[in-house]
């Protein structure tokens, strides 16, 4: 589905994540932070650029990774982004939201 | 260990040469991996039940228990089994209902996951289990330690779920032959490319089942339908020729939900799993993401195709290695 964000029309799941990272910017991140009460930071952006990294090389983001990243500990990364710290990084990261298998 | 270099397995008293290697070591519980978990309480009101010893642990446990709060807890993902913890669940409340004390038992599942089912339609179509079952269900819940003095467990966010009776999967992790050996990911998962088998490091050494890091779950059904395309490719691999990219994550589930009925999913890397009829189109007779009968005397029957079929390396019937959409209402 199209929706727009900072003046943009970006393509989006229905849950929000955008499904083009092309259409990504800074703009766009602060504007869907914004949308879940959250003002990005140093911190959180440290914590953007590594998970856009970690997804760049296809690897799996859990919680167990930002635990040995060095980027953040997990309590940090709780307060940064609270309830479902990974699922809104994600999200205003411009990345697919993180899979569990079934 | 495995020296991949040198193209051998140094075993402790000898060396084993190989020109290819299978790894399939598969994955083990570390319940060391979260602090409290495996302290003095350890099988005495925590238990896990993927080992032959906390299984038996468990059921003298259940014998002979007065009530009280029961978690179902999933540490973190991936496990083996995902489904397990939920048949657990189901069997625990099919359980106390036959032992006329289920109103003083209170079933919680906790796990890191958004939903007991991850994926939507699942979620759908089997919530409404749940409630039939009365199990409550703690979600988005991430572990950070187990307060064993005051029987709770705490997430990152501080959040508490107090417990009577942890029933936990801990962490899973792979061999700590793969760690040893510099060839596995953080969890010890051999990084391999999923639809050919092969591991991304060296081309002759291929992975199978648990032992991989596949985005597939972990489970006996995926092991076996991985089996029958690794074996083709390593004949292709032998002959020099380009390898098939075709397993596609097919995995295929009965979840036993108690009072002689299962479910069955029937799933790949990019089908989630959908209602339908299995393995005959439009007939079944067993039925896709839906309580029945024939799910359960469907299971009762795959323990005989196991024994005598599967681990004779016999064909399941009527079941191919890649999923088909015949027969799912997608």
């Amino acid at each position: 589905m199209k929706k727009v964000i900072a003046n943009t029309t970006v393509e989006c799941t229905e849950e929000g994540y955008l499904t083009d990272f092309g259409q990504w910017n800074k703009d766009i991140a602060r504007a869907i932070a914004k949308e879940q009460g959250i003002e990005l930071g140093d911190d959180h952006w440290k914590v953007i650029e590594y998970l856009q990294e970690k997804h760049q090389k296809e690897e799996a983001l859990t919680i167990r990774g930002i635990k040995k990243s060095g980027v953040i500990d997990v309590k940090t990364f709780y307060k940064l982004f609270p309830g479902g710290p990974l699922k809104k990084a994600t999200m205003i990261a411009g990345i697919p939201k993180p899979k569990g298998c079934i | 260990m495995i020296l991949p270099d040198e193209q051998k397995v140094q075993l402790q008293t000898k060396s084993l040469d190989y020109d290819i290697l299978i790894i399939a070591t598969g994955t083990k519980i570390v319940p060391e991996e979260t602090e409290g978990m495996k302290g003095p309480m350890w099988h005495k009101n925590i238990f896990d039940f993927y080992t032959y010893e906390g299984a038996k642990a468990l059921r003298n446990k259940l014998r002979k228990w007065k009530g009280g709060t029961m978690l179902v807890h999933i540490t973190e993902m991936p496990i083996k089994c995902p489904v397990a913890p939920l048949e657990f669940a189901f069997l625990a409340d099919a359980f106390f209902t036959n032992k006329g004390m289920r109103d003083s038992v209170h079933i919680k599942i906790v796990t890191p996951l958004s939903g007991v089912f991850t994926k939507q339609k699942a979620n759908e179509a089997l919530h409404h289990l749940l409630i039939e079952k009365n199990i409550e269900e703690v979600t988005d819940f991430n572990i950070e330690r187990v307060d064993y003095e005051n029987n709770k467990i705490i997430d990152y966010a501080d959040r508490e779920v107090a417990y009577d009776l942890l029933v936990t999967v801990p962490t899973n992790m792979g061999d700590p032959v793969i760690e040893r050996s510099g060839l596995g990911d953080e969890l010890h998962f051999v990084p391999t490319h999923k639809t050919t088998l092969q591991t991304i490091a060296h081309e002759n050494i291929f992975a199978l089942g648990d032992a991989t890091n596949l985005p597939a779950s972990k489970a006996g059904s995926v092991a076996h339908f991985e089996a029958e395309i690794l074996t083709e490719n390593i004949l292709r691999y032998i002959d020099g020729q380009p390898l098939k990219k075709e397993f596609d994550g097919h995995a295929n589930c009965f979840i036993e939900t108690g009072y002689n009925k299962a479910l069955l999913i029937d799933f790949n890397y990019t089908q989630e799993p959908v209602t339908g009829t299995f393995p005959f189109p439009g007939v079944g007779p067993l039925k896709l993401l839906e309580e029945s009968r024939s799910n359960h005397w469907g299971k009762m029957a795959f323990r005989w195709i196991y024994w005598n079929m599967l681990i004779k390396g016999v064909h399941i019937p009527f079941v191919s290695a890649t999923m088909t959409k015949k027969g799912k209402n997608i």
